[in-house]
């Protein structure tokens, strides 16, 4: 399905909410993008005055294999070892929605031909809507990379910003895929066995205090990411299965005669007009909840991966002392052996400030960026329920609209309570304010 | 009996009509004595309009019900067969005595006024009048069912409910009664009633479905929520074929019913377990007639049956995609809530980890907030769809007897042709009898002849009673159906 997008500014909540330090040197986005088949093909412009480049404004195509090559790239380097690495947006996945499409058009002869088109939009719709997610996604990628005073700066950044031909980056294959997955197992086996290592103790409380709260959100939150997936899909079943009923309805109804043909047809009215506000509400929750819940799980992971490499500096900083010791009893390779433990202090040094640093912007984004979200999922909800509001109402529209207006309210309210707080702490905001 | 009244002054048929009236005497003295020994069943015809009408409606009704009533003996011209196999089943005992002076005369006097209207605006007429009382809620008896209470233990318990009766009906002994009955009671009853009245024609309401897993649950003792809530569906359905059994005015009038909503004990009705005999019978009597269906061949003469059983299979086949869409609707209401009330948990429990404090109180909120929505969902899923959901599967149950009494009266019309080609051959052999010159052959012919002639017309008579109960059965069905469906429809407008 060929598909041309605008790159969401009408449907993405807030692409342009990208603070930057006081630096609008480069400014990053995505200005298109196409689906083909199974590829799609983003169209990322850049807007900069850094002299580095060779124009001011310029534009190539991407794909996502290439978005993933420069997050590994970014991994890879030992230079940003202290830094929390945006995580890496996720394969755009149409396989569920085009297989949904794919059996409606193969045809139930059973269902009439509104209830077909009914169908069929709503399937529409909720391909467009991961075909905006997808590109939201990337491009949030890319512009806290942008944003980032010290990951703008990287080479290969520029590379993917600038290059006009294919980078020619291929998928991982297989074996790729398993050695990425051997080394993931790797690493947890590892940081196992430095945690319970007894040698090794938290010289920083901030960072204990950090590693035991990250541990536990991290699990929490993918715990919420996963039931918040799991209700936003049965609220879409529930109103998808307006459908076939309105359908029903109204069929009987205009068999049927005098009174009960109003009654039904009547009632076959309201079905529809219950599945469109389900419907809405749960793209809402979608969109709020689930989204910047899954966001923040992968973010809160690549915290624990810095809280790792660190913890990893600090093991190596502890070995290399423990060797230096060995070699000045030894009195052997002495010369080597404090060089490498300078190193390794360094190293440990430079990652435990940089993690700080990155700590708090993690925890203030998140903060900020929840705020946002659920005033936004509050007022939301709250202009559902006042859009089902006017009198003659049916008494379900009545019901929904009051639970709605009840979850809306109470939200707000809470959320009021937040934003005062917010303001009186004054930690609103922080440096990187991006969609999420 | 007879020799305490005259007979009434009537024109052909009298004998016959005569042990009608004594029959319809009879169910006027259920009015004013007690009864014991249940008398005689009604009559497949308006009669049992005359009973209620006689206690509390209005005057009007009852003439032209028994216009109805004579106008079907109007075409009873045969002397002979009344006492005849259609009337046998009905009859349960014997007709009891004395008659008060006060009824038979105004029964009597419309009737010989009425003789001379035609046919079909009587009908109408008592179409009307039917409408009018169903509106008007003549039927003043009221039917509960509540208390199911688990009795025994094991695989030999069973829940008992308790079915409260209020009636101001004055043929039941009295106003208000209870009495104790479980599940197989129910089902013992309707079939009953099915074997007495679904061949003649009538639309018996159907008893809800036998479910045996949700009994066995209950059985064991499981007491969590859903064997709770089978148990309140079941309480539900229960109640609501009792009340249509007792607004069909014809049913009502059944002993075998007022048996079982008056005598503190009730004989075990076995026949209705799963697992019995009289189980399998009826599967294997269920699969002969569906191999009937389809060889018989009914060159279907009247237009209106063939557009009502048309218009039946629709609403039938539209009724079932409905009620499948509506259970689909009120599982994925459950999932629904199931869903929310987990994320609420999570939600609070990130809440609880969350450093910031005022976030975090948000996300308490927040989890709170999901689980009141996830309350809510619940009540509506339970409350608006459930009904619906119920009433559909009733609806769908009740289109399926209508359908089981059209083809009755197919299988009536079949019984109707053979009794004809017999009479047919019968004739033929006679003929050869004749040309053959045997003269007790020909004495043996002549009889048969004569009693398949008997046959032939009783089956004709047979054909067109059930065709004219089926007639105001359906519109009587046509109705009730309209004000039940509009019950929930306008409560949710409400």
């Amino acid at each position: 399905m060929e598909e041309h997008q605008e790159a969401g500014k009408e449907g993405k909540p807030s692409s342009t909410a990208v603070d930057l330090h006081g630096d609008s040197s480069l400014q990053v986005e995505i200005s298109d993008a196409v689906s083909e088949r199974d590829k799609v093909k983003f169209t990322v412009q850049t807007k900069s005055c850094l002299p580095h480049f060779a124009q001011t404004e310029f534009s190539v195509v991407r794909q996502h294999e290439e978005f993933i090559w420069l997050h590994d790239a970014y991994v890879e380097n030992e230079e940003y070892a202290g830094l929390i690495i945006p995580p890496a947006p996720p394969r755009p996945d149409f396989e569920a929605s085009r297989e949904k499409l794919q059996k409606l058009g193969e045809g139930d002869s059973s269902i009439t031909r509104e209830e077909f088109a009914k169908m069929k939009q709503e399937l529409e719709a909720e391909y467009l809507a991961i075909f905006k997610k997808t590109v939201a996604m990337h491009e949030v990628f890319l512009q806290r990379l942008a944003a980032h005073p010290t990951l703008r700066r990287d080479h290969n950044f520029f590379v993917f910003l600038e290059y006009g031909q294919d980078l020619s980056v291929r998928g991982k294959n297989r074996k790729e895929l398993l050695g990425g997955f051997l080394r993931n197992i790797v690493k947890s086996a590892d940081e196992a066995l430095i945690t319970g290592m007894s040698g090794l103790k938290e010289v920083d409380d901030f960072f204990e205090h950090e590693r035991t709260f990250l541990l536990e959100y991290h699990t929490r939150i993918r715990d919420a990411c996963l039931r918040a997936d799991r209700v936003m899909h049965s609220h879409k079943c529930l109103a998808d299965d307006y459908i076939p009923i309105s359908a029903a309805l109204s069929s009987l109804g205009t068999q049927e005669v005098n009174q009960l043909k109003t009654s039904f047809l009547k009632l076959a009215e309201l079905f529809e007009r219950l599945r469109k506000l389900e419907g809405r509400m749960a793209s809402d929750e979608d969109l709020k909840l689930s989204d910047m819940l899954r966001y923040y799980m992968r973010d809160s992971q690549a915290a624990k991966d810095l809280l790792y490499r660190r913890l990893r500096a600090l093991a190596d900083y502890e070995n290399a002392n423990k060797a230096l010791d060995k070699a000045r009893t030894r009195n052997r390779e002495v010369r080597t052996a404090e060089s490498h433990q300078q190193l390794c202090c360094q190293r440990f040094e430079r990652l435990s400030d940089s993690a700080k640093q990155e700590l708090m912007d993690f925890k203030s984004r998140r903060v900020s960026s929840f705020r946002k979200n659920l005033i936004e999922l509050a007022e939301l909800e709250l202009k559902h329920a006042k859009l089902q509001g006017p009198p003659g109402t049916p008494c379900q529209g009545a019901m929904e609209t009051r639970s709605w207006g009840n979850k809306g309210g109470t939200l707000a309210a809470s959320l009021a309570i937040f934003q005062c707080q917010q303001a009186l702490h004054g930690k609103g905001g922080g440096g990187q304010d991006t969609w999420v | 009996m007879a020799a305490e009244r005259e007979p009434p002054p009537l024109g052909d048929g009298k004998p016959t009509d005569f042990e009608e009236l004594e029959d319809g005497e009879d169910l006027f003295t259920s009015t004013v004595s007690t009864l014991e020994s249940s008398p005689s069943s009604p009559e497949p015809t308006g009669l049992a309009e005359d009973i209620s009408t006689n206690s509390n409606g209005p005057k009007p009704a009852e003439v032209v019900l028994d216009d109805d009533r004579e106008d079907l003996f109007a075409e009873a011209t045969e002397e002979v067969s009344l006492d005849s196999p259609e009337r046998e089943p009905i009859l349960s005992s014997e007709p009891s005595p004395a008659v008060t002076p006060v009824t038979p005369t105004t029964l009597i006097a419309p009737r010989i006024e009425s003789k001379s209207l035609s046919a079909p605006v009587i009908f109408d007429r008592s179409r009307e009048e039917i409408e009018e009382e169903a509106n008007g809620d003549v039927f003043d008896i009221e039917i509960g069912v509540s208390d199911p209470e688990k009795v025994g233990d094991g695989m030999n318990a069973y829940m008992a409910y308790r079915v409260t009766t209020k009636t101001s009906l004055s043929m039941f002994s009295k106003s208000e009664f209870s009495v104790k009955r479980r599940f197989s009671d129910f089902l013992g009853l309707h079939s009953k009633l099915a074997s007495k009245y679904l061949h003649v024609g009538y639309i018996v309401p159907p008893a809800p479905e036998k479910s045996i897993v949700g009994m066995t649950k209950v059985k064991v003792g499981k007491e969590d929520s859903s064997s709770t809530e089978f148990v309140e569906k079941r309480r539900a359905a229960l109640e609501r074929y009792l009340q249509r059994t007792v607004k069909h005015p014809t049913l009502l009038q059944d002993p075998d019913l007022r048996q079982f909503l008056e005598s503190s004990e009730l004989p075990r009705a076995v026949n209705t377990q799963a697992l019995s005999g009289a189980g399998i019978l009826r599967m294997v009597n269920k699969a002969a007639d569906a191999v009937n269906k389809m060889t018989i061949k009914m060159n279907e003469s009247d237009a209106w049956f063939e557009e009502k059983q048309q218009q039946f299979e629709n609403l039938d086949q539209q009724l079932r995609k409905l009620h499948a869409s509506v259970e689909a609707l009120v599982c994925h209401r459950k999932e629904l809530s199931a869903n929310t009330a987990a994320f609420a948990k999570s939600a609070a429990m990130l809440g609880n980890s969350e450093d910031h404090t005022a976030l975090s109180r948000a996300l308490s909120q927040l989890a709170e907030v999901e689980e009141k929505i996830d309350q809510l969902h619940q009540e509506q899923a339970f409350a608006d769809f459930y009904m619906f959901s119920e009433l559909l599967s009733d609806y769908i149950r009740l289109i399926a007897a209508v359908k089981g009494v059209f083809d009755h009266r197919m299988k009536c019309w079949q019984k109707w042709e053979d009794a004809q080609i017999t009479l047919l051959k019968k004739r033929e052999t006679e003929a050869k009898m004749m040309v053959a010159n045997k003269p007790d052959k020909i004495q043996q012919a002549k009889n048969e002849i004569r009693e398949w002639e008997a046959k032939v017309q009783q089956g004709e008579r047979d054909f067109e009673q059930i065709s004219k109960t089926i007639r105001k059965e359906v519109g009587r069905f046509e109705l009730i159906k309209y004000w039940e469906a509009f019950l929930p429809e306008a409560k949710a407008i409400a």
